[in-house]
């Protein structure tokens, strides 16, 4: 605690008062200044790296369709299987001659859609459901044992069982994907929000007499969000994988439309004469889930408030941008610490 | 005389993301066996740090330059395995939190012995006399039927014994002491400040002992050692050291600190023939047991009431009901029998209406500043929950303007509203914490512990905070803490609890100097007084 005792200076003057009158604390002294969440991001390589990648890959996906006219549904069966650079087809085309490029990244929409749509309605349905069962006793044991049962059964088998039983179609696939994986939402969001209403801050407000409403708003929410956020960004990765599982199985997005899960079905077939196909749709697969990892393990880091500046690392970008700031690495007394002890 | 440990113009930077923290500045110091130094300053000056070098237990990022000399070898270039025998060897560490400490999976025989496995001490048979004899030089009873126990299955006391004849297990002739009793109550303090005596006096063991309780050194230190800011500003015997302070800030740090029965108050005089504003009838908190455990009645029928304008103090060791009070009046335990009336409500039997009306009227600061903000708030919002959830008042002009006020009533600049809790010091925190409490302008305002979490020179600024606001303002206020030289400084009456019975209620001069109870004697001669000369004497007469 660097209240009190006014700043030593470097000639070693002794602070002026001896424990008389209370000074204005904090007037002396210079806080560090918290740094901006800009500041912070650019100096984690692995949110600036994951998000990079990820806009790139959902700029190309919505944009390179529209720009070149692609139809991923043209099928030229006397130009089947050819190969990269062919006229007409960037990277060939597939075993009923359609445009790969063109099925690869519609099929990067499908896989997008699907998985935003997941991330958000798994964040904000685990979340009422996490919230709830936080709070209120016996909702939680109603809403949890529920969870229990669905978590009993293997996921990609109930997605399975639920698409067949819904019907093939994107919709039903989104719907069937969020049910299977809600319970793990909600229990994670559950037990961060246990942990907030036994904080002392959350007793500080009940002594105020806080109604519930402005406790899970003003507390256990914003608390709790920042773990929410990382989670959707691993759901939505999770969500891509599972949707292209679900349509390599034929459980998920109905053939003709394209998937990167159908391209992988499809490539399978004809692995040998032409594993460009395979490959690409994996190439594609690998590339966006790992760049929504990486931007999720960068958020982990952004997003708690405590973590402000114990972290020695600095980031690529800013190095790469020869903005890492070598100068201002100046010793100071380690009074202006909050605590330097371990 | 020979020098067990020295050093030589230490220096401790520890690199963070941005800059680099000289956490220790050239520090020098020597220690010779029979010999205790105590290692005072407050939190970041840099004495533990210090002290932990001498075992090369630095945090991650720090770099080191100088050199520890530990029986003659430098701690800081000496390889991996010749620091590993140095490391409980030469010099080991007994620590703050003994409960922690401990490894609560294995037996404290286990524990006890894997010092002496890790130094080569082959046979079975004598890891376990030598644990056992262990045990045995620390007090601990029965050490055959307790060497196969828990350490769950000892009380903190206990606990701390244990740690220390880990310590001592293989006889080192140098042992850090971090805070040693700082988690323990003052009775249970008192006889681990006698063990720690008798290590010296018996073994010849050379302690290096930090901690801030400037009683804790008067009682034990041969040298103090004052560190400020990385720095050691003064080096004296305690004798010199408490009767000439020469560095300004150790005069301050001595200033700071609470005597006991030197405390020089205002008189108050509670109005007499008002209601009080709170009063406790027979009142009964009972925590239901749980897996066949009978429950477990942590307040047994107490009576106290606390009138207008009076600070009423409430102090107990740890497990004597003290908070559980206070929390039972904010409402956040739930009451099993007795009366419980809050200005002329009983709390018991309000309707809930009735209590949320009543809430307005009632602050309450916590222990920790830390943990009592919500970190995505900022300070201005911290404040103004309070109005905000009561609607009073209701434009948020005013609230804004009553957030600025409140902040200058604890003295604290404007400029903090926009501020988040992680930014600012335990001892803005707190300050934050009292402007909160006192938002919405309460006739009672409870604070638990408000200053135990702090260092003593702000733990008096805080006092002196509170206690102005108090003379200003006239809010009753219950008062619950463990140190009685606080209560005596700031309390009107003071209730001594134990076991959730109260002992004694007195106005506090005369029951600290005349106390009738033998319990509150007890207590009362526990707490090591700020004073060389007075506390040796004090000992003395007591053996």
């Amino acid at each position: 605690m660097h209240e009190e005792p006014p700043q030593v200076h470097d000639s070693g003057r002794p602070p002026a008062r001896e424990g008389t009158a209370i000074m204005a604390p904090g007037a002396a002294e210079s806080l560090p200044a918290r740094r901006s969440i800009w500041s912070r991001a650019r100096h984690n390589s692995p949110f600036m790296f994951g998000a990079v990648l990820f806009l790139i890959v959902a700029l190309i996906a919505t944009l390179v369709p529209f720009i070149l006219q692609l139809d991923p549904y043209a099928v030229d069966t006397s130009r089947r299987l050819s190969g990269i650079g062919e006229e007409g087809y960037l990277l060939g085309s597939d075993d009923f001659g359609r445009d790969l490029l063109a099925r690869l990244l519609v099929g990067a929409q499908t896989s997008l859609i699907v998985g935003a749509s997941v991330a958000v309605l798994r964040g904000v349905l685990g979340t009422v459901i996490g919230i709830c069962a936080s709070y209120f006793r016996v909702l939680d044991h109603i809403l949890m044992r529920v969870c229990d049962g669905l978590m009993a059964i293997p996921a990609i088998l109930l997605a399975i069982a639920l698409a067949a039983a819904l019907g093939p179609s994107v919709p039903n696939l989104i719907l069937a994907l969020t049910v299977v994986f809600t319970p793990n939402v909600a229990r994670l969001v559950r037990s961060r929000a246990l942990a907030v209403l036994s904080e002392t801050f959350v007793e500080a407000s009940r002594v105020q007499g806080a109604p519930p409403l402005h406790i899970i708003l003003r507390h256990v929410l914003p608390n709790t969000l920042s773990v929410l956020t990382v989670q959707v960004t691993f759901i939505f990765a999770d969500s891509i994988i599972t949707e292209a599982a679900l349509s390599f199985l034929g459980a998920g997005v109905p053939t003709p439309e394209p998937s990167w899960g159908n391209i992988l079905n499809d490539g399978r077939g004809v692995i040998l004469q032409f594993p460009l196909m395979t490959v690409a749709a994996s190439l594609s697969l690998v590339v966006t889930v790992l760049a929504l990892n990486l931007l999720g393990d960068g958020l982990r880091d952004l997003v708690d408030p405590r973590s402000s500046g114990d972290d020695t690392r600095r980031g690529m970008v800013s190095r790469l941008f020869g903005r890492a700031p070598r100068t201002a690495r100046r010793p100071r007394p380690a009074a202006t610490e909050e605590s330097t002890e371990p | 005389m020979t020098e067990r440990i020295r050093i030589d113009d230490l220096h401790i930077s520890i690199e963070r993301r941005d800059d680099v923290v000289r956490a220790v500045d050239g520090v020098s110091l020597s220690l010779a066996g029979n010999e205790i130094l105590a290692l005072v300053g407050e939190s970041g000056s840099g004495k533990t740090l210090t002290a932990r070098s001498a075992l090369k237990l630095l945090p991650r990022g720090a770099t080191t330059r100088g050199a520890v000399l530990v029986e003659g070898q430098d701690v800081l270039s000496v390889p991996g395995d010749t620091l590993r025998k140095i490391r409980g060897g030469h010099a080991a560490m007994v620590f703050q939190e003994p409960s922690t400490a401990l490894n609560p999976v294995y037996t404290i025989g286990w524990q006890l012995e894997e010092g002496l496995r890790a130094h080569g001490v082959a046979s079975r048979a004598e890891r376990h006399a030598r644990g056992l004899q262990a045990l045995k030089d620390v007090g601990i009873p029965e050490p055959e039927r307790r060497y196969h126990d828990y350490p769950h299955q000892f009380s903190g006391g206990q606990k701390q014994r244990i740690v220390i004849a880990m310590a001592l297990s293989l006889k080192p002739g140098v042992i850090i002491a971090d805070e040693p009793t700082t988690a323990l109550d003052v009775t249970v303090q008192a006889e681990i400040l006698d063990l720690l005596r008798k290590c010296r006096d018996e073994l010849g063991t050379a302690i290096i002992l930090i901690t801030h309780n400037m009683g804790v050194v008067a009682d034990l230190a041969d040298r103090v050692a004052v560190m400020y800011q990385g720095k050691v500003v003064e080096t004296a015997d305690v004798h010199s050291l408490f009767a000439q302070p020469q560095h300004p800030y150790t005069r301050r740090l001595l200033a700071s600190v609470p005597r006991f029965g030197q405390a020089v108050r205002p008189q108050r005089t509670p109005a007499a023939g008002e209601p009080p504003v709170l009063r406790a009838e027979k009142l009964e908190i009972t925590y239901p047991g749980r897996f066949r455990k009978p429950p477990f009645r942590a307040v047994r029928g107490v009576d106290f009431e606390v009138r207008k304008g009076e600070i009423f103090g409430l102090v107990g060791e740890s497990g004597s009901g003290k908070s559980t009070i206070g929390r039972a009046i904010a409402g956040l335990t739930a009451t099993s029998g007795g009366v419980l009336e809050f200005l002329g409500t009983d709390l018991r039997r309000a309707s809930r209406a009735e209590v949320q009306r009543l809430r307005r009227k009632l602050g309450f600061v916590f222990q920790d500043p830390a943990s009592s903000f919500n970190p995505f708030m900022s300070i201005a919002d911290c404040i103004a929950e309070p109005m905000r959830i009561h609607r009073t008042p209701a434009a948020k002009r005013e609230i804004d303007a009553r957030v600025r006020e409140l902040l200058d009533a604890v003295q604290l600049p404007s400029s903090f509203a926009s501020r988040t809790p992680m930014e600012l010091s335990g001892g803005q925190r707190q300050r934050v914490g009292v402007a909160r409490a006192l938002a919405l302008k309460p006739e009672f305002v409870i604070a638990d512990e408000p200053t135990s979490a702090l260092d003593v020179s702000v733990q008096a600024t805080i006092l002196r905070l509170l206690g102005d606001l108090h003379e200003e303002l006239g809010f009753a206020a219950l008062f619950i803490t463990h140190d009685l030289a606080v209560v005596e400084e700031f309390a009107d009456r003071v209730g001594v609890l134990k076991q959730g019975e109260f002992m004694e209620i007195a106005p506090a001069e005369t029951l600290l100097k005349e106390a009738r109870d033998s319990y509150t004697r007890a207590l009362i001669n526990a707490v090591p007084i700020p004073d060389p000369v007075a506390q040796r004497a004090k000992r003395k007469r007591a053996v």
